[in-house]
């Protein structure tokens, strides 16, 4: 829990954003999130140009054990998916934070990422 | 919530816990994937002390099991063995699935931990007419020790008594309150032992100083699923007959005179026209899960549980179909139609992919 980079924010729901430098906004689920869910074994991603919303199911991810739905934490199109998970999801487990990354989008609303959890608020969140 | 006596290393071992039927039970310390491959390759070892033991005293206790186990106990009468088979209601539902153990002249029942209420007392009630006291064994605690290098593990534990390596399989022997099977949940070799929670700290330090690995039960259930094995509550409930839940060949009618509870029901229902349990292979991209609809030229089912099978490197399921099914099917996932294979439940045999 220590380890969560400086320069992501989060929602409750355990999903993280940051911010390129380009503007575009990568995508992901923290490293709290793949531990609780386990070996990940298939990932269903958003299509590219595909619009999605704030706090609304963007993607899929399946561990062994079960399905969960991944929140996208701001509104935007899908400009990029990650096709390193197609073949191998357990990417997620491994490196969580960068080679794990679900999606990048072009964002709607920049005020969606002032709101979202700092990593400080998020480790308190998971230690609820 | 209920612990077992390896609580303290469960949670010393870092093993993840969760809520099972109000038990608090590892779901597994490492990988669940790295832990079924160890039960597949080596050795493992699972506390499943949650389970429901129960111990029977006195009466006509061969009569007792006659009349409310739908498999016939007279099969393992004088063979020191255990027998797996279904506790049926009056209409033939399902209320659980067990194993009995009989050696020398003991008997010892192994069932569910969420059915453990509703069994005691329907024991109870159908005992009192065989004279036969039922005792609930809450003392005692089950390990399993399961995998190609179990049984080699198991004779090196110094409390263990040497004449298990005679055991053959479903063979079973009492050591005092101890009692020792060559029986499992995985689709592996192994033994099962049920002892008393005071002796199994011992033994599991025993155990993993020797190698076995700790398993949880999220891998419990993938062996269990690739080894096309039941899970009571998933696969059967009470409103399933055996018939319809691949438990036909525990249904044991030879002995035309006796009369088990839910035995006329099960002669009342065309077996021709009931649903199966049929193994799935998910041949596309995905994850079966419970609860999906399935889809066959002559018919349609249910998923029943679904995985990922670590061993096949594919999602497995059980699903209860229509009969007539043919090779191929479809399977429903959020609203996309997805291809399935049907094959036999038993996706392993012994460890080592069906044919």
């Amino acid at each position: 829990m220590n380890d969560v980079p400086a320069d992501l924010k989060f929602l409750s729901s355990h999903e993280w954003a940051r911010v390129e430098s380009d503007g575009t906004i990568t995508i992901g689920i923290s490293d709290h999130a793949q531990d609780l869910l386990g070996d990940i074994v298939f990932v269903e991603l958003p299509e590219v140009g595909q619009s999605v919303d704030a706090e609304s199911d963007a993607a899929i991810v399946e561990s062994v054990k079960a399905a969960s739905d991944v929140y996208s934490p701001l509104s935007g199109e899908v400009i990029e998916v990650n096709s390193l998970l197609e073949d191998q999801p357990e990417i997620i487990n491994s490196s969580p934070y960068e080679d794990g990354w679900f999606y990048k989008l072009n964002p709607s609303d920049m005020g969606e990422f002032d709101n979202l959890l700092s990593p400080d608020d998020y480790i308190d969140v998971c230690e609820d | 919530m209920n612990k077992t006596a390896l609580h303290n290393a469960h949670i010393n071992l870092g093993a993840k816990m969760v809520n099972f039927s109000n038990w608090e039970m590892p779901i597994s310390y490492t990988s669940l994937i790295e832990e079924h491959h160890a039960v597949r390759n080596g050795a493992g070892i699972f506390d499943v002390s949650h389970m429901s033991v129960f111990d029977f005293n006195g009466g006509d206790q061969v009569a007792f099991f006659e009349r409310i186990f739908a498999n016939d106990i007279k099969k393992i009468s004088n063979d020191n063995k255990a027998i797996y088979g279904a506790l049926l209601n009056e209409k033939g539902g399902i209320l659980d699935d067990l194993i009995i153990y009989h050696a020398g002249d003991k008997f010892r029942l192994v069932s569910n931990c969420s059915t453990r209420e509703q069994n005691r007392q329907w024991y109870e009630k159908h005992a009192v007419e065989f004279g036969v006291e039922v005792i609930e064994r809450s003392d005692m605690g089950i390990l399993a020790i399961q995998g190609p290098d179990a049984f080699n593990k198991i004779l090196s534990i110094k409390e263990m008594n040497p004449q298990v390596k005679n055991l053959p399989s479903f063979g079973c022997m009492f050591d005092g309150d101890k009692l020792y099977a060559r029986t499992g949940y995985t689709g592996e070799d192994g033994l099962e032992l049920i002892v008393p929670s005071r002796n199994i700290s011992q033994l599991w330090d025993q155990a993993l100083s020797l190698g076995c690995v700790p398993i949880g039960l999220g891998a419990r259930d993938t062996l269990r699923l690739e080894a096309g094995l039941n899970l009571y509550g998933n696969d059967m409930t009470i409103d399933n007959h055996p018939y319809e839940s691949n438990l036909g060949w525990t249904i044991d009618m030879t002995d035309q005179n006796r009369q088990f509870i839910g035995k006329e029901a099960l002669l009342s229902i065309d077996q021709t026209k009931s649903q199966k349990i049929v193994g799935i292979i998910l041949q596309d991209k995905g994850v079966l899960r419970a609860g999906y609809e399935i889809n066959h030229d002559r018919g349609k089912g249910l998923v029943l549980s679904g995985s990922y099978s670590p061993t096949l490197q594919s999602s497995i399921g059980l699903a209860r179909v229509d009969q007539g099914y043919p090779k191929h099917g479809k399977v429903m996932i959020r609203n996309k139609v997805l291809n399935i294979d049907f094959v036999s439940p038993r996706f392993l045999e012994r460890g080592k992919i069906s044919e």
